[in-house]
């Protein structure tokens, strides 16, 4: 009953932000371009990398591409859900607005983590996938019903750990209110995801799966892609992703609490 | 007398803009933690010693991306948002009014903003001091004051195409749009990522006539004693200015004509 609620509700949101999204019809063609240079951008990137060297730390120029494909649907889900409703926290909190959204017979996460959609990061969602199905002719992976579950598996944890990052930061508004550049240090932070971890040095390494798990969101799928990946990897990346999800939740509900309605 | 105004102006303007940045400290040193991208991607360099393949050695590449670091911190800009904003809100009404081109404002607000970062930029060059204490050097007086003078430089060329296309706000609404377009070429192309030596001959071949490498691979070069053009250099940066600064009175002057204040 309740599922189908919420279900009714998000596509009332989908309805709602597309429609005013869509007035801005060349804004979505600029952003197309965009997606597009940004890409063939950090391609390049990586072929100045692999101009002298025929595979770094184990990576052939062919696999890493899989990591940009990866990187780059991750990209394109981060800016068609994640940013537009999660900076909006901020102007929640410092306008006040928060109050309404709490006040909605709704879950407030569920609200204001979907409220907004950014059509533009679709075209990025597509490019990924492009990209990821020509890495795997170039790689020669066949495809069988295993490989495909794993893939899903492990691309699933990775946009709830994602996801969860980004909640957790944004929710530190509550407090500090003015928050919309720590989205950009996690943004700087997230870069690092087009590149396979085992390319920086150790203690690099250690800060980027222990800290900041970027290692997890897109070195395991691509390892998963290439079927290299261990078992226990994967298991890893399952637990860390229900960790982050529980405490993301748990961290909001613990932050509301200190939350104090505008002007009191 | 005129000037005795315009120096009392300018200095009225930074002091008040100046007393605004620094209530915002915490901001800004997450913006300046968020430009330590050069940082990771000198690890990806000297950890897989790609950098012998372009004869730099590891110290000269840590000192580039150190000074890649510093030279972006005080060239960034983010007119064309800050004008966009008011734009949209209606506040560039009241600015037109004033005897003051309001690009004189934003222009202090990030001198005022770079004033107020130094300290967090020095903190940060601190801790790579303490992780790379071989790469310590003192660059002699005269190449500091030159690179002094071209970042400076390069801030006035970021700065003038953000103004160009902040303008472009009194025909479409969304003019951010198209500074990220253009943030593409500039990430990857002005040696943030990469030095531009790295880069292949069939790039290399035109990158020079673009104003890309003289926004950061230019000045940290110059700054970081890599030998260098640099009159010609410092030439090219001139050129692109001259270049710019009459497109940008053409399109501010055709613009207000344009502008319609809200509610006309």
């Amino acid at each position: 009953m309740t599922l189908r609620k919420y279900f009714k509700v998000y596509s009332k949101f989908l309805h709602t932000s597309l429609a005013s999204e869509l007035e801005y019809k060349t804004n979505i063609l600029i952003d197309l371009i965009t997606a597009i240079l940004s890409l063939i951008g950090s391609i390049f990137l990586l072929s100045i990398f692999f101009q002298n060297a025929g595979s770094i730390r184990g990576w052939d120029f062919e696999q890493a591409l899989i990591i940009q494909g990866i990187y780059t649907i991750l990209n394109g889900i981060t800016n068609t859900w994640f940013n537009p409703n999660l900076t909006e926290i901020v102007k929640h909190v410092r306008e006040g607005t928060l109050d309404f959204v709490l006040l909605k017979p709704i879950d407030s996460q569920f609200f204001i983590s979907l409220k907004k959609i950014a059509p533009s990061g679709f075209l990025e969602i597509i490019l990924g996938f492009c990209l990821l199905l020509y890495c795997i002719k170039i790689n020669q992976i066949n495809l069988n019903l295993s490989f495909l579950t794993l893939c899903f598996i492990t691309i699933i944890c990775s946009i709830c750990i994602l996801y969860s990052l980004w909640f957790f930061i944004s929710t530190t508004t509550i407090w500090f209110v003015k928050t919309w550049n720590a989205t950009e240090v996690l943004r700087s932070f997230l870069y690092i995801g087009r590149f396979p971890l085992n390319s920086f040095s150790f203690s690099l390494r250690i800060f980027f799966s222990v800290f900041i798990p970027i290692a997890f969101i897109t070195t395991i799928p691509s390892e998963a892609f290439l079927g290299l990946s261990q078992l226990w990897k994967i298991l890893l990346e399952v637990f860390v992703a229900m960790v982050f999800l529980f405490t993301s939740r748990k961290f909001w509900v613990f932050a509301l609490k200190f939350y104090s309605s505008a002007s009191s | 007398m005129i000037s005795d105004l315009i120096n009392h102006k300018i200095f009225t303007l930074l002091k008040v803009q100046y007393s605004n940045m620094l209530e915002y400290r915490v901001e800004i040193a997450l913006w300046a933690i968020s430009g330590i991208i050069p940082f990771f991607m000198l690890n990806i360099w000297t950890n897989n010693n790609l950098n012998e393949s372009i004869n730099i050695s590891d110290i000269m590449l840590s000192r580039y991306f150190l000074c890649a670091f510093f030279v972006r911190q005080f060239s960034v800009v983010w007119v064309v948002f800050s004008f966009e904003e008011d734009s949209l809100m209606g506040k560039v009404s009241p600015y037109l009014i004033q005897p003051l081109n309001p690009f004189f404002r934003y222009f202090a607000q990030h001198l005022a903003e770079q004033i107020t970062r130094f300290p967090f930029a020095i903190i940060i060059a601190f801790f790579f001091f303490i992780f790379n204490p071989e790469s310590i050097w003192v660059p002699n007086i005269g190449i500091l004051f030159l690179s002094i003078i071209s970042t400076f430089l390069s801030f006035l060329i970021q700065f003038l195409i953000q103004s160009i296309v902040a303008c472009l706000c009194f025909w479409t609404e969304k003019a951010s749009s198209i500074e990220r377009l253009l943030f593409i070429p500039t990430l990857f192309l002005s040696g943030l990522l990469a030095p531009v030596v790295s880069f292949p001959d069939y790039v290399k071949s035109w990158i020079y006539l673009t104003p890309f490498p003289y926004l950061i691979d230019f000045p940290a070069n110059l700054l970081s004693g890599n030998a260098i053009n640099v009159s010609g250099g410092l030439s090219m940066q001139i050129l692109w200015i001259l270049l710019l600064f009459p497109a940008f009175k053409k399109i501010w002057s055709e613009g207000t004509k344009k502008y319609t204040a809200m509610g006309s």
